[in-house]
Formats: structure tokens, sequence, C-alpha cells
């Protein structure tokens, strides 16, 4: 425990150190690692009690005091969860919304962000402030109007009506034009001379070389959209059409009266899966994306 | 994010030297619109006429059914009289002052935790740390009012055993706190990350020169990380209150508002005011306060980048 990690590139921001090798240095080390694992343990703790209570027999959920771990597990919860909401529906829905919002931004930022950061054309500098000065509106303000859009539409629980509002947004334009003028010009110059057109240099050009960019916002829209509550709560009012986030409330909700905690559990539990796995695969890189998104 | 808009795509070309580059120019235009005009349909429907149509609607009494009348300013005023109004802005605010410290303390904590060259498994922690941000706050809701759950939590039974009986937290005066301390658990990984970018970013002859004058690491803190950190520190304070006047989810799940409006925010109240009252008039002035704390925040942003980037220059 006391050897230093050689495999961690040195930050720049420390000089190497040495082994501790006083006895207040060992114990102030000992000290901080003793309170990194009590935030941990903060952190990973609620996540791994919904896992387990999931396949907790309920009788045991309800005892008193209550134990971290079961005397057995069963299945039971999630046998009882999918008689109470259409459980894979919801979870193709959260997939299908999440992934079409995800897509579909991808291609309209790209290529509005490609026009900003890349042509130089009469108006650029007017979108551009245009765009900054509407990113700050927070979408809870705009709820009731862009409701009474869908409903008038008729895309209250439909696909449309959770995803076609969503197809494009200022701060993921921002935040890939920022990254496209970053681009080395001479990048597209060349491919001009060999005569590519606009639509070409984005596609083969630019794009391939933005691709920590598009992951992070691939990555931020997937994640938030699947986490959503608000949005699916208003756009969409019966259980079949309910992304998973939004249908679990339909079992703590009090109108029909709340389901056993198991049962919670075994939904939280399905909801939370396909991130954690995901965010499991590819953490260094979503990591990176964070760090990214709010760097100047 | 940044709002750094010195680098401008190319050079501009020379206009008025004659009719070739002028097409071409217009030629540019077009296509430059062509690229814009999916994204920019959706921004103009779904964001800039919503809320014209939000502030229009501010001033009426619509229902979300039939008719609806001109009501001037009548919402607004009782936004900021009725009890139950200023009470949610206040509880707003409250989050804000509670959660804005308490992601940006713990975050910083941890990532000059994680940013030691001489703790072990960093990345592990860092995995670990920031595993809540990537779930919904509607699980973590769910997660902690099982935890606390006074008659079966563990939580609950653990408080118990060192004397504390909280009885249901989420029906008491600690509602509030608690609900955003669920915000702040589901959230400070996230922070962390951007601090230890932020860390990143400071250059290591500054502690070297202040090593050299015997500066301790308290010293150090102050005098070279805090500095260091100013910009970051920026992004990360507006975007913490930004967040906060957004808080819903928790108090849609756990409290409903409860117990006696303590934990109603301005977003919860644009929900239960324009989808359960329909009181769609009502709920757009409180939409426009939402609206016009944020776009405060956001000018004031503006206005330290442009003066950091000054001082930098």
């Amino acid at each position: 425990m006391t050897a230093p990690t050689a495999s961690v590139a040195p930050s720049p921001a420390l000089t190497p150190r040495r082994r501790p090798t006083t006895p207040s240095q060992i114990a102030r080390k000992a000290l901080l690692l003793a309170g990194l694992m009590a935030i941990s343990a903060l952190t990973a703790f609620p996540v791994l009690v919904v896992a387990i209570a999931a396949f907790t027999p309920e009788a045991q959920i309800n005892d008193w005091p209550p134990r971290l771990l079961p005397d057995s597990f069963t299945l039971a919860n999630f046998t009882d969860l999918a008689q109470r909401l259409p459980i894979g529906r919801q979870m193709w829905n959260s997939f299908v919304f999440a992934a079409a919002v995800t897509v579909l931004a991808l291609i309209f930022n790209s290529l509005a962000a490609y026009a900003l950061a890349r042509i130089d054309f009469r108006g650029n500098g007017l979108v551009l402030t245009v765009l900054i000065a509407t990113m700050m509106i927070p979408f809870q303000a705009l709820l009731i109007p862009i409701y009474q859009m869908v409903a008038s539409l008729g895309w209250v629980n439909t696909l449309w009506g959770l995803v076609v509002p969503r197809a494009a947004d200022v701060a993921g334009i921002f935040l890939l034009r920022q990254f496209f003028v970053t681009l080395p010009r001479d990048l597209d110059s060349a491919a001009r001379i060999d005569g590519a057109g606009e639509l070409r240099v984005f596609w083969s050009i630019i794009l391939p070389n933005a691709k920590p960019a598009l992951l992070t916002m691939a990555l931020f829209h997937f994640v938030n959209n699947w986490n959503d509550l608000l949005w699916p709560l208003i756009m969409t009012n019966d259980s079949a059409h309910r992304p998973l986030t939004a249908g679990l409330t339909l079992l703590t909700g009090s109108a029909t009266g709340a389901a056993p905690y198991g049962v919670v559990m075994a939904g939280s539990l399905l909801a939370i899966v396909p991130l954690v796995v995901m965010y499991l695969l590819v953490q260094r890189r979503f990591i990176e994306g964070v760090a990214m998104s709010g760097l100047k | 994010m940044s709002m750094s808009l010195t680098a401008r795509p190319g050079s501009r070309a020379p206009r008025r030297i004659g009719g070739v580059v002028a097409r071409h120019e217009r030629a540019r235009s077009l296509r430059a619109l062509a690229f814009l005009a999916p994204a920019l349909l959706v921004i103009v429907v779904f964001v800039l006429f919503p809320a014209l149509e939000a502030l229009r609607l501010s001033f009426t009494d619509a229902s979300g059914f039939g008719q609806s009348s001109w009501v001037g300013l009548d919402n607004y005023v009782e936004v900021f009289s009725s009890s139950s109004s200023r009470r949610a802005i206040l509880n707003t605010l409250a989050y804000a002052a509670m959660y804005g410290p308490g992601v940006i303390i713990f975050g910083l904590a941890c990532a000059l935790l994680l940013n030691r060259q001489d703790i072990p498994f960093r990345s592990f922690f860092r995995t670990i740390i920031f595993l809540p941000f990537v779930i919904s706050m509607a699980v973590a809701s769910i997660a902690w009012n099982f935890l606390l759950d006074p008659n079966l939590g563990l939580v609950s039974y653990w408080l118990s055993k060192i004397g504390i009986h909280g009885g249901d937290l989420f029906a008491s005066s600690w509602a509030l706190p608690v609900v955003t301390g669920i915000a702040v658990w589901k959230n400070f990984g996230y922070f962390m990350v951007i601090f230890l970018a932020g860390l990143q970013g400071i250059p290591g002859h500054l502690y070297e020169a202040a090593t050299l004058d015997g500066a301790g690491p308290w010293r150090k803190l102050f005098a070279v990380t805090l500095p260091g950190l100013r910009s970051t520190m920026t992004f990360v304070i507006i975007f913490a209150l930004v967040g906060s006047f957004q808080a819903f989810d928790q108090i849609y799940i756990l409290t409903q508002g409860g117990p006696d409006h303590a934990t109603e925010t301005i977003v919860y109240r644009i929900y239960t005011d324009g989808f359960r009252d329909f009181e769609m008039g009502y709920a757009s002035a409180f939409s426009y306060v939402l609206l016009a704390i944020t776009l405060v925040l956001g000018l004031v942003q503006l206005r330290i980048n442009a003066a950091q980037e000054k001082d930098l220059i």
C-alpha cells in the first residue's frame, strides 16, 4: 500500500514525492486514504443497497433490525414488478428515446457547429450570439408552451413528442463548435484543393478528427435523456408509453398506492444497470469527456 | 462550458472587390444555411417560440382549456405576494445556498486528494466517486428513501444506534436539507472531475517556487491552488447555481413539496401549477422568474469570464 503508483503518469502540478518515511508522514497518508475510502463507501453504498434489495425477499426487507445481506435471494421482486409495470416495454421506450435524441442531436448539432466553426459566412457572428443568448434558457421554463405545441400536434404519448423538441440543442452545438474551431485549417484546405465539397470536408475530415467531442456529447445526451424525469412525466401519461425512469414513479406514487420496497428496488436496478455497465466499460473516456465539458 | 468567442473562423474575404467575390460569398452563405437549417429549425420552434409564448401566457389567465384573457401583471404580482409562492422562491434559494457549497467543498476536497501522487488506487476511487452521477436522480431518491425509512432503513437503524432517532426525515423540518443532500451526494463526483481537470492545468513550477519559499501545504492551497482554479471556480459556481434552480426530481418523488410547502421549489411549482392545477398563466409567470434568474447568472458568468480573460492577457 505504501508503494507509489508508478503506472500513473505524474501530474505536472506536483513535484515527485519520496516514499513516506517518518511515522507522521505514514500516519497522515493513512488518514487521507481512510478519508477517501469513507467517501467512496458513501457514494457506492446506496447503489449497492438497491442491487441487493432487488433480490431480497420482501419479508426480510421488512425485518427489524435491517440487515445488508439477506439469508436467501429471490427473483420474486422482478416477477411482481412485471405484473405492475410493462417493464420490458418501458426499458425499450427509454432506450429508443435516449438513443433517438442522441443520434439526431449528433447529426443536427454537428452540422450546425460545422457551419459556425468552419464556414465564413455573413451572419456567422449574429447566429452565434443569438444561440449563446438562448443557451441559458432552462427547458423547465418552456415546458408549458412546448407541451401545448406537442399536444396540438397530437404527439402526447408518442416518441415524436419526446424526441423532436430535443433533436438539437444550443449547448451541444456550442460544445462541438468550440472543438471544431481548434482543428487546423490545413486539414480541410488540402481536401478542398482536391475538389472536396463542404459535405465531404464535414464528413471525412472534421467528424473523424472530432471523435472525443462527439463521444462526449453523445454520452451526455444518452445519460441525461435516459435519466430524465420531468420531461417524460409531462410528455407521456400512460404506462405503456413511458420511459422507465418516469415509469418508476408509478410504483412510488401515492395515487396507486406505493409498491413494496423490493419491487421498487427491482425496477430501480433495471433503470440503472444499462448506464452503470456502460459507464464502467468506458469510464476513462467518459470522465475525460466530462472534464472537457468544463474546460475553457 | 467556454464562453470564449475570440477564435473566429478564418479570415473574412474582402467584399467589394467585384461580382465574383460577392457571388462566392452568397454561395457560402447558402451552404452555411443548409448546414444550420435543421438545428435552427428545432431551436426556433422549440426554444425561441416557446420562450415568447411563455412570456405571453404569463400575462394571461390561460388554463390550457378554452378562452383565456389578458390579466396584465396580475400573475407576477401574485408570484411575489402570495406567501406560498414566495416560500417556493425562498426554498429554491435555500436549496442553492446548501447545494452550491456542498458540491464545491466535497468535489474540491476529493479532487485535491486524488491529485496527490502518493495516494494509491486513484483511478479506482475516481470511478467510484463519480458513479452516482451516472444514475438518475429518481433512483438516487428511491435509494435514499429506502435507507432513511424509519421502520426498515439501514441508515436510520445505524443512526438510532448512535442515539439519533430522526423519525420520517421527509416529513420533518429536515426535509429540505435532506433532499438537497441527496442531490449533493449524486453530483459532487461531477464537480470533482471538473476540479481535477482544473488542477492539472496549474503549472508545476508554481508549486516548486512555493516550496522554495518555504510554503506549507495550507499556504500552497491558498496561494497557488485556489488562485489557479479561478476560472474553473467561476464555471463551477454558475453551473451549481443554475442546477439548483432546476431542482425537481427528488421533491416530486420524496416529499411532493411537503411537509407544508417546506420543499416546494420553483420548478416544482411550475409543474404543479401548470400540469396539476392547470393554472398555465400563473405557472408561466413562475417560469419567467426561473428564466430571469438563470439569464442573470449567465450574464454574470460572461462578465467574469471577460474580466478574467482581460486579466490574463
